[in-house]
């Protein structure tokens, strides 16, 4: 699975993309932000913020938006344009 | 028609405004929007990056000029939207709609741009003149300006 970060959070992770194999227990957003927020304190810190938005396949997604390996998943804070 | 870009590139506000004209004798009124880097902080701006991505903002933006189309009747919709590195009064965002009528046309580019400021994926960061940085801030007004499209349907 490609994650990519965006944004502040890509700064804070220092990092904008890794992949990983969807691991067992892994289902939906929320678990795959508690499993990142294992990878140590800068992810720890980063990835609680509420405010925090997703998308999945670069749509729109919510924390119980369901995943699969082959999905794209970004993660960032809420968005600034216009 | 619904045209979407999003470049680093500067945009002629007056050749966008010319293609929402074309060859059409229908249409009634055009409505538009640009937005530009301001410099009104504390500290003195010395440029302002925007981060975006790709893919993903190309089709953010569709859907939210299909969503406009679906509410309002309208002609042609233009949004061009600026990445990269751009100085104070440098131009940022341009939508154009065009409609029968202006009730339509001010109403839908009043839609995009609220829409667009609380889903489009961009990012800005500014880069001040003493050296210093500050991601910007997503506003509470922006969401609340946005919500009210949901309420009068």
């Amino acid at each position: 699975m490609k994650i990519l970060f965006f944004g502040n959070l890509r700064e804070q992770l220092g990092t904008g993309e890794i992949e990983l194999p969807l691991a067992p227990g892994t289902n939906n957003i929320a678990e795959l932000l508690e499993a990142l927020k294992q990878r140590g304190s800068e992810w720890q810190q980063a990835l609680s913020a509420g405010s925090l938005l997703c998308a999945v396949n670069q749509t729109m997604a919510t924390r119980d938006t369901l995943l699969e390996d082959s999905d794209e998943v970004a993660l960032f804070p809420p968005v600034t344009g216009g | 028609m619904i045209t979407i870009a999003v470049q680093a590139a500067d945009f002629d506000t007056g050749q966008e405004i010319r293609q929402l004209q074309a060859d059409r004798t229908d249409v009634g009124g055009i409505a538009i929007f640009t937005g530009q880097v301001r410099d009104t902080g504390d500290k003195p701006l010395g440029f302002m990056h925007l981060e975006h991505y790709p893919g993903m903002t190309e089709a953010s933006l569709q859907q939210t000029a299909e969503q406009a189309a679906q509410r309002w009747p309208l002609i042609d919709i233009r949004i061009v939207h600026r990445i990269g590195d751009l100085l104070p009064g440098d131009q940022i965002v341009f939508v154009g709609v065009s409609s029968i009528h202006r009730e339509a046309a001010f109403n839908a580019c009043e839609f995009i741009m609220d829409h667009l400021k609380t889903h489009a994926p961009f990012w800005k960061k500014e880069y001040y003149r003493d050296g210093s940085t500050q991601w910007v801030e997503a506003k509470n007004t922006d969401q609340q300006r946005n919500a009210r499209w949901d309420q009068h349907n």
